[in-house]
């Protein structure tokens, strides 16, 4: 036992410091290409100091896109976390419920496979229709993509649920209602965080396409703005940021899972 | 002893439909009787209805043909009178031992004080003080299942039905826990039906030994073990009787 963590401990370390020497010979190849050897031109690869230094002044400087970094995450921010979380309340119910009840899941199923089927990007226009050139159509895409992934994980989830605890339940004198709540659910709590995960990832990474719509601000907005501009410096700025804000997104959903999924490996 | 019949199965038939449309028959014409507070072990080869069995009897599954009946009751349903110990997965992992041992009171409705209260007897019974707090995953095969048989107990059902409860630990803990099962069992009496393929184990623990066929099982032979307990394992008499048996068990299939 002790050895194990011991072990777990170590490979934890080993992979921090592949990382780090990963991201340092990515920043010195970039170095040398650009500042060093200067084998593509400034204006289509900054080099590394250069990004950084526009990183640094995008907290201040609004031009030319208009807003601050600051701004623009938080308006990214503001749309993905309300369609995610509209993903969420929806789509988990909605998946144990699913498969949960028979019924339900033959009545609902067709839908849902059409709705699947139907990429990220297909609902563009038919949200402008809706909703209009808003926030409200840009959540909703986020709410489509998101919506999908975490509802068949809590489905699965449900369906997986071990027949041995089941039996055990029954024999426990258990209701209907006690076997879904506390045995069903807690048991599919993994699966359910997972979809939670993917959805997570899927709506962070759908920003840029969902502020394709008629936007003034938003990070998918900024990279498009700049490269309008040619600020290939600001684009680079504009993807760090995305990867940044999704790991910390990321992080603070592992958080959560830490604490509510226990005693499994 | 005491003569009230708890357990009775009569003519139990099984059959399940296989994939290829042809029925398979897993258990044929089976009946028993276990008395209170008996200890009764059923003994047969592997793949051949025990489980299946436990299951009617616990009312998860519904024989083809046959009664069953607990404490004179017709069994038609689960009922938590009806306690089962599975061979695995089967603690709650999301629970802790204490989540898993009080359970059964919780379902039930059953206030906090008086169901920990309870609960924390029989952890302490099966030696698991300090562990309360404990998920399933931090423990031992053999401390798991340990949890699983204080779990059992604190729901107070009439009878115990034990799958195989053993058969996934080591041979040396194996025989700890048979040690440790058999002087719970005769501090708190209960009406056992304890499944296995270990004929030692059957020996050690048994009032009565029911010999099962191969499939379609049905009952083959019974023994009655009056050696006094605990019982020494390594004693003519326990050896004695193990030869005869073993003559009778045919344990590959
Ligand atoms: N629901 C089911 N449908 C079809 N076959 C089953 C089902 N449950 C068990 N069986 C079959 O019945 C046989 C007996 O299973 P089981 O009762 O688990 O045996 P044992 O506990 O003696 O090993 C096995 O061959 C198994 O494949
Ligand atoms: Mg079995």
């Amino acid at each position: 036992m002790k050895l194990s963590k011991m072990k777990k401990k170590n490979n934890k370390v080993k992979y921090i410091l592949i990382s780090i020497i990963s991201f340092t010979v990515f920043l010195i190849i970039w170095y040398m290409v650009t500042d060093v050897f200067k084998l593509v031109k400034p204006i289509s690869l900054p080099s590394p100091v250069k990004v950084l230094e526009s990183f640094i002044n995008k907290f201040t400087v609004k031009r030319p896109d208009g807003s601050t970094l600051q701004a623009h995450v938080l308006s990214s921010l503001r749309i993905v976390l309300t369609g995610y979380i509209a993903g969420s309340i929806v789509g988990v119910p909605l998946g144990i419920f699913m498969a949960w009840n028979r019924k339900a899941d033959m009545f609902i199923r067709p839908v849902f496979d059409w709705f699947r089927s139907v990429p990220g990007m297909g609902w563009i226009p038919v949200m402008i229709l809706i909703f209009g050139i808003n926030i409200a159509s840009k959540a909703a895409i986020v709410f489509a993509i998101s919506f999908v992934a975490i509802l068949i994980n809590s489905y699965s989830g449900i369906k997986n649920t071990n027949p041995v605890h089941m039996w055990v339940a029954q024999t426990f004198g258990a209701s209907n209602k006690q076997l879904l709540f506390r045995v069903a659910i807690p048991s599919a709590l993994p699966h359910i965080f997972t979809g939670l995960r993917q959805g997570l990832n899927q709506a962070w990474a759908s920003v840029v396409a969902a502020e394709m719509i008629g936007s003034n601000r938003g990070l998918g907005y900024m990279i498009q703005m700049n490269r309008e501009n040619s600020r290939a410096d600001l684009i680079i700025v504009g993807m760090l940021s995305i990867g940044l804000v999704g790991t910390i997104l990321s992080f603070v959903l592992q958080k959560f899972e830490d604490k509510y999924v226990r005693g499994r490996h | 002893m005491n003569n009230e019949v708890v357990i009775k199965c009569e003519n139990i038939s099984k059959t399940f439909p296989t994939a290829d449309g042809t029925a398979f028959d897993v258990i044929a014409d089976f009946s028993i009787e276990v008395n209170k507070n008996e200890f009764v072990v059923l003994i047969g080869p592997g793949q051949c209805g025990k489980t299946t069995l436990i299951n009617i009897i616990a009312g998860l599954e519904e024989a083809t043909s046959g009664i069953v009946t607990v404490g004179g009751e017709l069994v038609t349903e689960p009922d938590p009178k009806i306690g089962v110990v599975y061979q695995e997965t089967n603690l709650f992992p999301w629970l802790t031992v204490m989540g898993n041992v009080e359970f059964g009171p919780k379902a039930q409705g059953e206030s906090k004080a008086s169901r920990q209260e309870r609960a924390q007897k029989y952890i302490d019974l099966v030696g698991l003080t300090g562990f309360e707090n404990q998920h399933p995953n931090k423990l031992s095969g053999g401390m798991q299942q340990r949890v699983g048989i204080a779990r059992v107990y604190t729901n107070e059902p009439l009878v115990l039905l034990l799958d195989e409860p053993f058969g996934h630990l080591d041979a040396q803990t194996r025989y700890l826990m048979e040690e440790e099962l058999e002087k719970i069992w005769r501090q708190e009496r209960r009406t056992v039906l304890f499944v296995t393929n270990n004929l030692e184990e059957a020996i050690f623990l048994a009032d009565r030994i029911v010999l099962m066929t191969n499939c379609p099982s049905t009952v083959k032979q019974e023994y009655i073990i009056d050696l006094p307990r605990p019982r020494d394992i390594t004693s003519r008499e326990f050896l004695k009787i193990r030869e005869e048996i073993s003559k009778n068990l045919d344990l590959t299939s």
